[in-house]
């Protein structure tokens, strides 16, 4: 299986709504072993002038990995699941994610390159919070490569 | 109490913490995260990859090693940006049954640049495990008052 190079450039609308719930945050929070009050009690997070929970700075990558599934599923990419490697992350917070936010990504594919007989694929995802109507707040951009390993990689 | 700009300096340390990792606490980010893939949590699958096995999902590092920066800052939503790059995995084995750690992350923090005009303080981190640097170029960026 080959990635499709054609892939560069390629963007994928804002597809299902993610709602940041409560204790979502709070299981997130306990699975990277966070402990700062913010993430679990809606009062110490107002105390820092939130409007609600705190989401960790990682929280993002649920949304923006059910972005790149859209991708990594696409049988037109060519990418094999299992030969996957994460390369590297970050966030770029434009405002914290907070409970309540309802949140959706557009996906975009900037950098299709091959390395060996496997490809590094550099995507992006911009989340957006849904307002009234049709606002939409730009709360986080989130980019990441991954590496497809060739055969015997 | 929260740092304040004026008061630090390039190169001063923020701290360190050690984060000890179970095959139990992978299930748990598995969970949390919505990331099922069994080199997480399938040892004759890791194998099978030509992994030498089980191996910590590397947002389970980058996402515990950054609460030495939130627990500094005060705020978590004070980190504005915070990337890094994975080098090593983090092998962890099973210890289930026991009270010992499959795995042991070694962080430490230091300030790596000053912005003041945006008011901002740029954190690297340095992540150890087993000896081997498992991130490298992990910085977040830390708005402060």
């Amino acid at each position: 299986m080959t990635i499709n190079p054609d892939l560069q450039g390629r963007s994928y609308p804002a597809a299902e709504v993610y709602d940041v719930g409560r204790e979502k945050i709070r299981e997130f929070a306990r699975a990277v072993k966070a402990t700062n009050p913010a993430h679990f009690d809606v009062d110490a997070a107002t105390a820092l002038g939130h409007t609600d929970l705190v989401a960790p700075p990682t929280f993002a990558i649920i949304i923006a990995q059910r972005a790149d599934a859209q991708l990594i599923e696409d049988p037109d990419a060519g990418i094999d699941f299992s030969r996957v490697v994460h390369a590297d992350q970050r966030f770029t917070h434009h405002r914290p994610i907070v409970a309540g936010d309802r949140l959706v990504a557009e996906l975009h594919v900037d950098g299709v390159r091959a390395m060996g007989g496997g490809a590094m694929i550099t995507t992006r995802s911009e989340i957006f919070a849904l307002g009234s109507g049709d606002a939409r707040e730009p709360v986080t951009t989130t980019t990441s490569s991954i590496l497809v390993r060739g055969e015997g990689q | 109490m929260s740092p304040t700009f004026n008061e630090l300096s390039a190169g001063q340390d923020i701290g360190s913490r050690t984060i000890e990792v179970t095959r139990t606490d992978l299930v748990k980010y598995a969970g949390a995260s919505g990331d099922f893939n069994p080199i997480h949590w399938n040892e004759a699958f890791a194998t099978g990859v030509e992994l030498p096995g089980v191996i910590a999902h590397g947002m389970f590092t980058m996402g515990s090693a950054v609460q030495l920066v939130t627990d500094w800052a005060g705020d978590p939503g004070a980190v504005v940006d915070f990337q890094t790059r994975f080098t090593k995995p983090v092998l962890v084995t099973d210890t289930t049954g026991t009270p010992e750690p499959g795995a042991t992350i070694e962080v430490s923090g230091t300030i790596g640049k000053l912005d003041a005009d945006a008011g901002t303080a740029r954190v690297d981190l340095a992540v150890v495990s087993a000896g081997q640097k498992v991130l490298m170029k992990a910085q977040a960026v830390v708005k402060l008052s």
